[in-house]
């Protein structure tokens, strides 16, 4: 889901550039805001799990490799603007020091993978999770889906943006200049390997961790709830 | 450290060393081809992707160090990106977090 340099045009690059500038900043001020002090720990090993997880490469049926990104259940327990951090310090890490994602691009994977993800699902884990006790069975199939939800996502988003490339950008005989592939092949190949593949990853890896916590130490999983500590 | 912290460092350490599973998975991934793949598919390469598409010389690409040939090479190698990674990741928000918490007690 690592959108190299060269697959976004232009416009796609320049608004995508535009959308998270602000987004970082105000990330930024809440994660100061909201941060305790005994969870700085945590945001940093966060970042961390985010990098190794996406070097675990797995196959699917057809062919195709992908990976678990961890921005679900780093946007439940720490929250998804800390999320919005810790996900984009390994995804830009990754753009420049080993070339995994664009430069150019890397709005556009933080956008779909550290703003789109962690948001997603954190709403979706809020909503099923509903007034059920941290320690419920309720909560970690919330985490379940939410890991599920996101991922395909944020791969639906990658799809689009690869998708609207021909349509804005074509040069003078009519070739498509970045992404040649329109929104008929990349919306259908992005979701599906995802959905039918990695998202269920994702889903695993979201439930594992948080069910974890919850016993080890449900006392992490206090984030937007009334009662915080 | 708290003994969860603890323990999901010690997750974190494991992970890191099993890095060398993800290599075994051969195969492309959609939209993230190089050049001459693109050609394979398409019999041209879309200029915006022929131009850009080395705009930046990352100084470990892919994971990997140049020799780096048999699996158990490519294996260090990954294993060792993932070490710089982590270290990095966690270095960096460590400090930041330091600094956005300092002279809280929570």
């Amino acid at each position: 889901m690592h959108i190299p340099d060269g697959y976004l045009g232009p416009y796609t690059i320049v608004a995508t550039w535009l959308i998270m500038i602000p987004i970082w900043v105000y990330s930024a001020r809440r994660l100061g805001r909201e941060l305790r002090s005994r969870q700085v720990p945590l945001l940093a090993l966060s970042a961390a799990f985010s990098f190794v997880i996406m070097m675990f490469n797995v196959p699917i049926p057809g062919g195709s490799t992908g990976h678990a990104v961890g921005g679900a259940i780093i946007g439940i327990v720490l929250g998804p603007w800390a999320a919005v951090i810790s996900i984009s310090v390994a995804l830009v890490l990754q753009a420049l020091m080993f070339g995994d994602g664009g430069i150019t691009a890397i709005a556009a994977n933080c956008f779909n993978m550290a703003v789109l993800m962690p948001f997603s699902a954190y709403y979706v884990y809020k909503i099923i999770s509903g007034n059920s006790e941290v320690t419920s069975g309720r909560r970690t199939i919330a985490a379940a889906v939410a890991g599920y939800v996101s991922l395909t996502l944020a791969a639906a988003m990658t799809g689009f943006m690869f998708g609207i490339q021909p349509l804005l950008h074509r040069d003078a005989a009519g070739y498509p200049l970045y992404m040649p592939y329109g929104l008929s092949v990349t919306l259908p190949a992005m979701i599906i390997e995802h959905a039918l593949g990695f998202s269920f990853l994702e889903a695993i890896v979201t439930a594992l961790i948080f069910a974890y916590i919850q016993r080890a130490d449900p006392s992490l999983l206090s984030y937007g709830r009334p009662s915080r500590a | 450290m708290d003994r969860t912290t603890k323990k999901m460092l010690a997750a974190l350490a494991v992970l890191t060393v099993l890095v060398p599973l993800g290599l075994l998975a051969t195969g492309e991934t959609f939209g993230e081809w190089g050049a001459e793949e693109v050609k394979e598919k398409l019999g041209y390469v879309p200029h915006g992707i022929e131009s850009l598409g080395s705009l930046w010389s990352a100084p470990i690409p892919d994971y990997s160090f140049p020799g780096a040939e048999t699996f158990a090479e490519s294996a260090l190698a990954y294993i060792a990106s993932a070490i710089i990674g982590v270290a990095i990741c966690a270095g960096l928000l460590y400090i930041i977090g330091k600094k956005l918490t300092a002279g809280r007690s929570d």
